[in-house]
């Protein structure tokens, strides 16, 4: 299943709840949650342990507009809107970490 | 002006996903043009606010970081950075797109006892 988190890691505790909780599957990260996808970010180690068990992607014009697209940690995948559509589409659930 | 007093504005949440990075910028101006002593300052994800090359295109929202810099014009020019929220981010001086005051956690609270008014955003 997709699950999709919007909030900054260092502000909310939404995607520790979604990495305590689900086991495998797709993360997305939209809005303040790309900061998570940002290498030097405390949060940093959490999503390269979480990569051994979920593919994640961060959502590329929420980089963009924070100007972060440059500093994406290596194994997480930047989508577009359309990209976005298609993990909606391709998961039989989603779950928005809201 | 006889009645100057110290406002401090104390910026905590990043730009974008919430609307209090752009209404504390709003007030701030507001509050310069009374001629107040006013410092800013950017504590844990606030100091997203100020990374330089936000390019907001793509979410169609207008982007207002260039306004920091305008503010020097609006004699605003102190603006206060807390080193711990930056090394928690991988953010650098350099990653900034204004002249800034680098303070530790317990300077930053000692000038934050200093003032007469405190706004939190």
């Amino acid at each position: 299943m997709l699950h999709i988190i919007n909030k900054s890691p260092l502000a909310n505790n939404a995607l520790d709840s979604c990495l305590r909780v689900a086991q495998s599957g797709e993360i997305l990260l939209i809005e303040d949650a790309v900061y998570a996808a940002t290498a030097g970010n405390a949060f940093e180690g959490k999503i390269r342990k979480a990569l051994e068990r979920f593919r994640i992607h961060v959502l590329q014009p929420d980089l963009e507009a924070r100007g972060l697209a440059d500093r994406v940690i290596e194994g997480v995948s930047p989508v577009d809107y359309g990209g976005f559509v298609d993990l909606t589409t391709t998961n039989k659930t989603c779950q928005s970490w809201l | 002006m006889s009645n100057i007093k110290k406002f401090m504005f104390v910026n905590r949440k990043a730009p974008y996903g919430t609307i209090y990075a752009l209404e504390a910028l709003e007030v701030v101006l507001i509050t310069a043009a009374f001629d107040q002593d006013v410092s800013l300052v950017f504590l844990d994800d606030g100091v997203y606010q100020l990374k330089k090359g936000q390019q907001t295109k793509g979410i169609e929202t207008k982007n207002f970081s260039p306004a920091y810099r305008a503010l020097e014009g609006y004699d605003i020019e102190k603006l206060y950075v807390e080193k711990e929220s930056l090394e928690a981010r991988g953010i650098s001086e350099e990653d900034l797109l204004v002249d800034v005051t680098v303070l530790g956690r317990a300077e930053m609270g000692a000038l934050m006892d200093q003032q007469d008014v405190v706004l939190s955003f």
